[in-house]
């Protein structure tokens, strides 16, 4: 194992705080290959004591792999990253005595019931027996398992084990908690529980969230801020607002009937358009000032015989447009969730 | 740097002796869950109870007459050692581990402060008592078909004992294989590895009357060694050099696969940081 380019640091270097006093998550400059290629590449990041954060980013951008390497779960090729203040390299131990982990697909033993799961994690964290029963006792109220937790998990729903596996991250009181694409796969009454879920433990019991998710509408409801990682990079980070303003843009939205392509080029050459994206009778414009826009827009449509318009609506741009600007591609692509 | 196998504990020091009692706390704890699914999945075990009857009706049945008549000797008391080793051969709980490793369960246990060598040594003591639970229906079904120990019931003891430890021995094949590959069809397979060792051997006839290739291989089989301190125990007698090659061979099969599941144990655990 080397760290490449950690370079040498003294003892007392490397118990210091990477990102100043009170981040709960802390890296610099964290790297990770696999066989050369690097899906970590310099990534830093902080995030605070009692925070929320969203990480996003495409398919392979490299989220799993760096919770991975936040969790103790995966060796960092090179850079650093503590956690609750904890070397990851230097004392996982620690670490893992931390966090909490509900890694992507509940990870789950089905032949056990749900309590004797939730008494196997608690004498693996060494909790006494009686403060053991008492916490567990109250993680089946917190995420409302009834009866069902004498149940074998193989008899319980996606959204059950969802709850479960929560459960399980939250035994021995971890600091931080990380998420990894909690509610994918989850029908939406199912999504809104968990949320629920996690902003409570946010509220009343301060646990700082790290969060991945493909569901921009997620973060944008529970991030306080929002990491977005490209090619294992960081590529834009700040509270969802901050980043929607700082696209600087509006976006008109337009429906119509005809051939998408010769839409599209009917307005792609006026003054106040940036952008255009054309979709079956749909067309996105990127315009740097809405409200101006619009009638010069709306009077070259209404020239064209190409194409009937049937909607055409103005909005402030949504976080799948800060996505789209910032990694060149949608992450809204399957239509199942919606963050207009 | 890599220092895979010991306590993951925190860095707080601990006195050895504290270490140590959470060790083997940690390994009833796994031992614990391992036994509850093994119960649960009998579907997992009850081959291992089948295999051994059906064996040693087929082999007493079709074969006890000609080699009462022939060699003189008490067959059906010949096969008792060859129908436990058809039992304790093979019985693990790495199906259930490589479920664990492709369900992301085991990560979730790597993310505990839980011994990592615990995770596999907490298997292979639920495994013991596995196999010495099997050895049991074997001997009934011995006492039903008329065979007596002449060592009596610390023979019996004996017998298990020197069964249990080469079951234990042969485990370390399939959890090696499943904490490498943690591909469940591989785990299946490994059961092919039962074919050599319970059949290239003297589980149909003694040694002098091997000849040929299967003599030369069955000599530097390992279970040859264990069916013979087994078989003194039922009808020779407290014969030290006999039971010492059992153990002897038990220790040689015990230091390979123990080397080649914790080397795969190591190598799984390594990806993590600790």
């Amino acid at each position: 194992m080397t760290l490449a380019t950690s370079g040498i640091e003294t003892g007392a270097e490397r118990q210091a705080p990477l990102a100043g006093g009170g981040h709960a998550v802390a890296a610099r400059g964290l790297i990770r290959e696999f066989g050369g290629r690097r899906a970590v590449d310099e990534l830093s990041l902080a995030v605070s004591e009692g925070e929320i954060y969203g990480f996003l980013g495409p398919n392979g951008a490299g989220k799993t792999t760096t919770v991975r390497l936040l969790t103790t779960l995966l060796r960092p090729t090179g850079g650093r990253a503590q956690v609750a203040g904890v070397d990851v390299v230097d004392d996982p131990a620690g670490v893992r005595l931390r966090i909490g982990v509900a890694l992507q697909e509940a990870s789950l033993d089905l032949i056990q019931t749900g309590r004797e799961l939730l008494s196997l994690q608690a004498r693996m964290f060494r909790l006494p027996a009686a403060a053991a029963r008492s916490r567990i006792g109250e993680l089946i109220e917190l995420v409302d398992l009834g009866q069902a937790i004498d149940r074998r998990v193989a008899t319980y729903s996606g959204g059950m084990r969802r709850r479960l596996d929560l459960a399980l991250a939250l035994v021995h009181q971890p600091q931080v908690l990380f998420l990894d694409e909690p509610t994918t796969g989850l029908d939406p009454v199912s999504r809104r529980q968990v949320w629920e879920e996690v902003r409570r433990l946010n509220r009343e019991e301060g646990l700082t969230v790290f969060l991945t998710t493909q569901y921009l509408e997620e973060a944008d409801e529970l991030a306080e801020r929002i990491g977005i990682i490209v090619d294992g990079r960081l590529a834009a980070e700040g509270a969802p607002a901050e980043l929607k303003r700082r696209i600087g843009r509006d976006v008109i939205v337009i429906r119509f009937d005809g051939e998408p392509g010769a839409a599209a080029s009917t307005v792609a050459d006026l003054d106040p358009v940036e952008h255009v994206e054309a979709a079956d009778h749909e067309l996105r414009l990127m315009v740097s000032d809405g409200p101006a826009s619009i009638p010069i827009i709306a009077a070259r449509l209404a020239q064209s015989d190409r194409l009937t318009v049937r909607e055409m609506t103005l909005r402030r741009p949504s976080l799948d447009d800060v996505f789209l600007e910032v990694t060149g591609r949608r992450l809204a692509a399957d239509g199942d969730q919606g963050d207009e | 740097m890599d220092s895979v196998l010991p306590v993951g504990r925190p860095r707080v020091v601990e006195p050895a002796s504290l270490r140590i009692i959470g060790f083997v706390g940690d390994l009833l704890t796994v031992a614990r869950r391992s036994l509850r699914g093994a119960l649960r999945e009998p579907a997992a075990v009850i081959p291992a109870l089948i295999i051994p009857v059906f064996f040693f009706a087929v082999n007493v049945g079709s074969l006890g007459n000609v080699a009462n008549a022939v060699a003189g000797f008490d067959y059906t008391a010949f096969q008792l050692p060859v129908a436990v080793i058809f039992a304790v051969t093979g019985v693990s709980r790495a199906n259930a581990l490589v479920t664990d490793i492709s369900s992301g369960y085991f990560e979730r246990l790597l993310l505990t402060p839980v011994s990592r060598l615990a995770l596999l040594l907490g298997l292979m003591a639920a495994d013991v008592a596995l196999v010495v639970a099997l050895c049991l229906p074997v001997l009934a079904m011995g006492a039903v078909a008329g065979v007596s120990f002449v060592t009596g019931p610390l023979g019996m003891i004996a017998f298990v004992v020197v069964a249990a430890a080469w079951g234990l021995a042969f485990t370390g094949f399939p959890y090696a294989i499943a904490l490498r590959t943690g591909s469940p069809a591989a785990v299946g397979a490994s059961f092919i590895l039962f074919f050599p060792f319970a059949f290239l051997t003297t589980a149909y006839v003694p040694a002098d009357a091997l000849s040929g290739w299967l003599a030369t291989v069955a000599a530097v089989n390992p279970v040859t060694y264990v069916l013979d301190g087994l078989r003194s125990l039922v009808v020779a007698g407290w014969e030290p050099s006999r039971l010492a090659g059992a153990l002897i061979a038990t220790g040689a099969v015990a230091a390979l696969s123990l080397t080649l599941s914790l080397a795969a144990l190591r190598r799984r655990v390594r990806m993590g940081a600790s």
